[in-house]
C-alpha cells in the first residue's frame, strides 16, 4: 500500500504546470504529519506496547499460582466474561497467551480504533474545517494527498505498534509460552481491525462537514460493532457465533491466537479497509473542498425560552458529557458489580485448594468480596473525580477562547458566572457518582448479591461525594489563583490513584504521604462504617476551595489570547 | 443633555510582567458621541477596552463608565452598554440565533422585530452553528446582538475586522442611528478611513498612550498637504523654508519638478516662495488625516521597540502600510 503512493513529487520549480496528479506532495504531507505528531503517536505507540507487555507479566506472575489461570478461564465463559473479555477461545486450557488474545484483544482494538478515528479525523476533516488545509491544498498538493497521507502515517504507526508489541509479548513471555507468530497474529489483527475503524472515520470525513460529527460517528460504529460482537458471542460458548463474524473486532478475536492460530480471518479486515478507502476516494472526487455529503443539521434561529442564565448555558454545555459519562460508567461498574460474587467463589475455591493462599487473603470469602468491591468504588470515585477535574476546567477553556468576555461584558457578575459553571459541573459529579454506586450495587443484585445491602451502598456514596468535589476545588481555585497550575488537579489524581493502589505496599511510607490523598480520609468502603467527622472535615476542605475560587476569581484580570 | 462624558480615562497605567501595556493614558468619549479610537495592533487599544469592562484591573490612573466605577459596579454598567470583541468567539454547540438571544436577554428585553431587521441587513443565517461561521459571520452575531440592545454606551473592538465593504457600509448605518438614539460609541480600529466616515473625535494611540486626539478638524490642522510643482527657477530656497519637508527636485524639459510636503500652517510663505521661481504647474493634495496616521504609526519606529508590546507586527514601512490604508479607503 505505502509503496504505491509514494509518487515522486514535482521537484522542481521549471516542471510544466499540467504535472502532478491527486496524488502530489504525498510525501511532503507525511513526513510532516510524522514531524507534528511525533510525540502524540510515540505516547499512543509506548503506551500499547507497555500495556501488552505488562498484561503478559501480569499474567505470567498469576499463572505461577497453580489453577488461578483455570479459574480465570472458567470466569471467561460466564456472560460477563464473556462481554469483558472475548469469544472465549482456549479457556480448557487457559494458558497466558490465551488469557491475553481472548481477554486483551477488544481492548487493545478499542485504543487502537481510537487513535485511528482520532488521526484520521485530525489530519483530514479537523484541517479542511480550521482551514489549515486551504493553505495546504493551495501548494501543490493533490485532491487526495492529505487523506492518503493520513491513512499511510495511520498504516505506518499501526505497524510499527504491532511490531514492536509482539516482540515485547514474546520477550516478556518467552519464546516458549508465547510464540512470536501468535504474538504477531493477535497484534496485526488488532492492528488491522483498529484500522477498518479508521477507514470507516474517513469515509464519514466525506460525508459531514464537521471533525467532531466524523468522530462521534465513527466511535458510534464502533459501539455498534461492540454490540454485535458481544451478542454474537454471548450465542456460543466459546468461538462465538455466525453473528460474531460481522463485527471487525470479531475478526481479530477469530485469528485464535496463541490457541490454533490462523491468519485468513485478517483478510476480511483488509478487503473491508480497501473496499472503505476505495468508498473514501470516490465521494472524495464528488464533494467540494470543506463541503460534505450530508448537510449540517440547522440550529435553532431562536433561543428556547429557558436559555436566560449562564446556568442553563452552563447545563447546555455539560449535559452531553454528563449524559454519556453517566451511561458509560453505568454500564461499566454495572457489568463489574455482576462479576463481584463469581470473584469472590473464584477465590473461595484457590483458596480452599491452597492453604499458602488462606495465609494471604484469610478463610472469609465474604471479606474478600467486600475489598474487592471497595478496589472497584475507588475506581469508580477515580472516574467521578476526573469528571470533576474535566469540568472545572471548562470555566478556563472558555476564558482563554474569549466566550467568558463575550459573557462577562453583559450585566453577569464573575461570582455568577463561575457559579454557574461550578454548580453544574458539581452537581454532574455527584450524580455520576450516584450512577456509578448504584450501578454496582444494581449489577451485584441482578446476580443475586443481596449483601453489602443499599443502605451501605448509600453510605459508601455519601463517603466519596465531598472527597471527589474536592478535585473541582483544587481546580477551580488554581483557575482562580494560578490559571496555568492547573495541571495540578490531575497531578493530585494520579498521586491518590497510587497512594489508593500500592500506598500499603511500600513499607515505611510516612504516614504524612496518605494525607495529602483525600480518598485516604474517605472511611474504606463496604468495610468500615459512615464517619459524620470525615464527611463534615472534607465537606469544610472542599467548600474552602471553592470559596478560594470565587475570591480569587472576583480580584483577577481575565485572560486573553 | 445630559453633560457628563459616557467614558472618561486619566492617566490609566497598566502593566502585564515587565510589559507596560497601557502608559498614562488620556481618552475622553463625550455623551452621545462617535469616538474613534486608532492604534496599531499591540498599542493598548484592546487593553484599554478591557479595562473598560471591568475585565482586567487598573494599575493605576481615573476610569469612569457612565459615571460609574467599571471593576467595582460592573454589572450595573454592563446593563448599559454593549460590546463587541475584536475576535469574538462563540459557544460551538449553540446556533447564532440562540447566541444572539442569549446575549441579549443577559442584558435585557430581546426585541423580535429588531432582530429579524438586522438578521436580514446583515445577511446572517441564524441557525447555522457557531462552531461553522466565518470570523466575519462570528462578528455579525456580536453585532446584531450589540445593536439590539437598547444600551447608552457601545464600545466596538475593531468590529469590523472581517466584515466584506458592503457588510461595513451597513454596520456604518446602525452606528449612525445608534448615535441618532443618542448613544455613545467608542470604536476602536486600526483602519482610517472606517473611523473618518463616522467619527465626531478621534485618538490615536500608541505604545499605551494617547499621542494626539481631538476632532477631526483639529486633527486635520494638524496634517500636511503634499505639493507637486514644476519650475522654472531654483528651488534650493524652498528646502530652507519652515514647515516644509521632503523635498525631493528632479529636472525635467519644462523646468524643475519638485515634490514635498507642506505643514498646513505654513502653506502661505511656501506659496509666496513659489510665486517667485515662476511656477509653471501647480498641485496639491489635501490635507488627509492618513498623513498624520501614517506620521504615528511610521515614525519613530527605531530604538524603542522594547516599550511596544509585539507591536512590530503593527508597524510597517511607510510604503507598505500606505497602500494597505489606501487599499481599505478605496474599498
Amino acid at each position: 500500500m505505502t509503496t504505491t503512493l509514494e509518487r515522486p513529487v514535482p521537484a522542481a520549480a521549471s516542471a510544466p504546470a499540467r504535472g502532478g496528479s491527486t496524488l502530489s506532495g504525498t510525501g511532503s504531507l507525511i513526513r510532516f504529519i510524522l514531524r507534528r505528531d511525533r510525540v502524540r503517536l510515540s505516547v499512543w505507540t509506548g503506551s500499547l506496547v507497555l500495556f501488552y507487555a505488562y498484561f503478559t507479566a501480569a499474567l505470567g506472575i498469576m499463572g505461577e499460582t497453580e489453577g488461578a489461570l483455570q479459574a480465570r478461564g472458567a470466569l471467561m465463559e460466564t456472560p460477563s466474561g464473556i462481554v469483558m473479555g472475548g469469544p472465549g477461545y482456549g479457556v480448557e486450557n487457559y494458558t497466558v497467551g490465551a488469557a491475553i488474545a481472548n481477554e486483551g484483544t477488544v481492548w487493545v482494538v478499542l485504543a487502537l480504533a481510537l487513535m485511528s478515528i482520532l488521526h484520521v479525523v485530525r489530519h483530514t476533516r479537523a484541517e479542511e474545517e480550521t482551514g489549515r488545509s486551504e493553505l495546504v491544498r493551495a501548494a501543490p498538493v493533490g485532491r487526495h494527498a492529505p487523506a492518503v497521507a493520513a491513512v499511510v502515517t495511520l498504516v505506518l504507526v499501526n505497524a510499527v505498534i504491532a511490531g514492536v508489541s509482539a516482540l515485547a509479548m514474546t520477550g516478556v513471555g518467552g519464546a516458549e509460552e508465547m510464540p512470536l507468530a501468535d504474538s504477531l497474529g493477535m497484534t496485526v489483527g488488532a492492528g488491522l481491525s483498529a484500522m477498518v475503524f479508521g477507514a470507516i472515520a474517513l469515509v464519514f470525513c466525506q460525508l459531514v462537514e464537521s471533525g467532531r460529527g466524523a468522530s462521534g460517528r465513527s466511535v458510534a460504529v464502533f459501539g455498534l460493532a461492540f454490540a454485535v460482537e458481544v451478542a454474537g458471542n454471548l450465542r456460543e460458548v466459546p468461538g462465538g457465533s455466525a453473528l460474531s463474524w460481522f463485527s471487525p473486532i470479531a475478526w481479530a478475536q477469530q485469528t485464535r491466537a496463541f490457541v490454533d492460530l490462523r491468519w485468513w480471518p485478517m483478510a476480511l479486515s483488509v478487503v473491508t479497509i480497501v473496499v472503505l478507502l476505495v468508498a473514501a476516494s470516490m465521494l472524495a472526487s464528488r464533494r467540494d473542498f470543506g463541503g460534505g455529503m450530508i448537510a449540517t443539521r440547522a440550529g435553532r434561529p431562536d433561543a428556547r425560552d429557558s436559555l436566560q442564565s449562564p446556568l442553563a448555558l452552563a447545563w447546555i454545555q455539560q449535559r452531553g458529557a454528563l449524559r454519556w459519562s453517566a451511561l458509560g460508567l453505568g454500564a461499566m461498574w454495572l457489568a463489574s458489580g455482576t462479576l463481584v460474587p463469581e470473584i469472590g467463589t473464584m477465590i473461595g475455591d484457590l483458596i480452599a485448594d491452597n492453604p499458602a493462599m488462606q495465609g494471604i487473603f484469610g478463610e472469609d470469602t465474604t471479606r474478600f468480596e467486600a475489598a474487592f468491591l471497595g478496589a472497584i468504588m475507588l475506581y469508580g470515585a477515580l472516574c467521578a473525580a476526573a469528571y470533576a477535574i474535566v469540568m472545572g476546567l471548562r470555566p478556563k477553556a472558555e476564558e482563554t477562547t474569549g466566550r467568558a468576555e463575550l459573557a462577562l461584558s453583559t450585566p453577569v457578575s464573575r461570582g455568577r458566572w463561575l457559579g454557574a459553571q461550578l454548580l453544574v459541573a458539581g452537581v454532574g459529579t455527584v450524580v455520576l457518582l450516584a450512577v456509578s454506586v448504584y450501578a454496582l450495587w444494581a449489577g451485584a443484585v441482578s446476580v443475586d448479591m443481596t449483601e453489602p445491602g443499599l443502605g451501605t451502598y448509600t453510605e459508601v456514596l455519601l463517603g466519596y461525594i465531598p472527597a471527589v468535589l474536592i478535585y473541582l476545588g483544587l481546580t477551580a481555585a488554581l483557575f482562580a489563583w494560578i490559571p496555568r497550575a492547573t495541571a495540578a488537579g490531575w497531578a493530585l489524581l494520579a498521586y491518590t490513584f497510587v497512594i489508593g493502589m500500592f500506598g500499603g505496599l511500600i513499607e515505611d511510607l510516612p504516614e504524612a504521604a496518605h494525607w495529602i490523598s483525600p480518598f485516604y480520609w474517605v472511611p474504606e468502603a463496604f468495610v468500615a462504617d459512615f464517619d459524620a467527622g470525615s464527611f463534615v472535615g472534607l465537606s469544610a476542605v472542599a467548600a474552602a476551595l471553592l470559596v478560594l475560587a470565587f475570591v480569587g476569581f472576583r480580584r483577577r484580570d481575565l485572560q486573553t489570547v | 443633555m445630559n453633560s457628563t462624558p459616557a467614558i472618561e480615562i486619566h492617566d490609566l497605567d497598566k502593566s502585564f510582567g515587565a510589559v507596560k501595556a497601557l502608559d498614562g493614558l488620556d481618552l475622553a468619549v463625550a455623551h452621545g458621541q462617535v469616538a474613534g479610537f486608532l492604534g496599531p495592533n499591540g498599542a493598548g487599544k484592546s487593553t484599554a477596552i478591557r479595562v473598560l469592562l471591568g475585565l482586567l484591573r487598573k494599575d493605576a490612573g481615573n476610569v469612569r463608565v457612565l459615571d460609574g466605577d467599571p471593576w467595582s459596579d460592573a454589572v450595573a454598567l454592563h446593563r448599559r452598554l454593549a460590546y463587541v470583541p475584536g475576535d469574538v468567539s462563540l459557544w460551538p454547540n449553540l446556533s447564532g440565533g440562540e447566541a444572539i438571544d442569549y446575549l441579549a436577554r443577559l442584558r435585557g428585553k430581546v426585541d423580535k422585530r429588531r432582530k429579524s431587521e438586522l438578521l436580514e441587513r446583515f445577511e446572517l443565517d441564524p441557525t447555522k452553528k457557531a462552531r461553522t461561521y466565518s470570523k466575519g459571520n462570528r462578528q455579525k452575531v456580536a453585532l446584531v446582538s450589540a445593536f439590539m440592545s437598547d444600551v447608552d454606551l457601545l464600545v466596538l473592538d475593531e468590529p469590523t475586522s472581517g466584515l466584506d465593504p458592503l457588510m461595513e457600509a451597513v454596520f456604518m448605518e446602525y452606528v449612525r442611528e445608534a448615535k441618532e438614539r443618542g448613544t455613545s460609541v467608542l470604536l476602536s480600529s486600526h483602519i482610517l478611513s472606517e473611523v473618518e466616515k463616522v467619527c465626531d473625535t478621534v485618538t490615536i494611540i500608541r505604545q499605551g498612550r494617547a499621542v494626539e486626539s481631538g476632532t477631526l478638524d483639529e486633527l486635520r490642522h494638524l496634517t500636511r498637504s503634499s505639493v507637486t510643482t514644476v519650475v522654472a527657477g531654483d528651488p534650493a530656497a524652498l528646502s530652507g523654508l519652515d514647515g516644509v519637508h521632503d523635498v525631493a527636485t528632479v529636472p525635467t524639459d519644462e523646468g524643475n519638478r519638485v515634490t514635498f510636503d507642506v505643514d498646513d500652517a505654513r502653506i502661505g510663505g511656501v506659496l509666496a516662495a513659489l510665486t517667485a521661481m515662476d511656477v509653471r504647474s501647480f498641485t496639491a493634495a489635501p490635507p488627509s488625516l492618513e498623513e498624520l496616521f501614517m506620521r504615528h504609526y511610521g515614525e519613530d519606529v527605531t530604538g524603542d521597540a522594547a516599550g511596544s508590546d509585539g507591536g512590530t507586527d503593527g508597524e510597517p514601512d511607510r510604503s507598505g502600510g500606505r497602500a494597505r490604508t489606501r487599499s481599505k479607503a478605496g474599498a
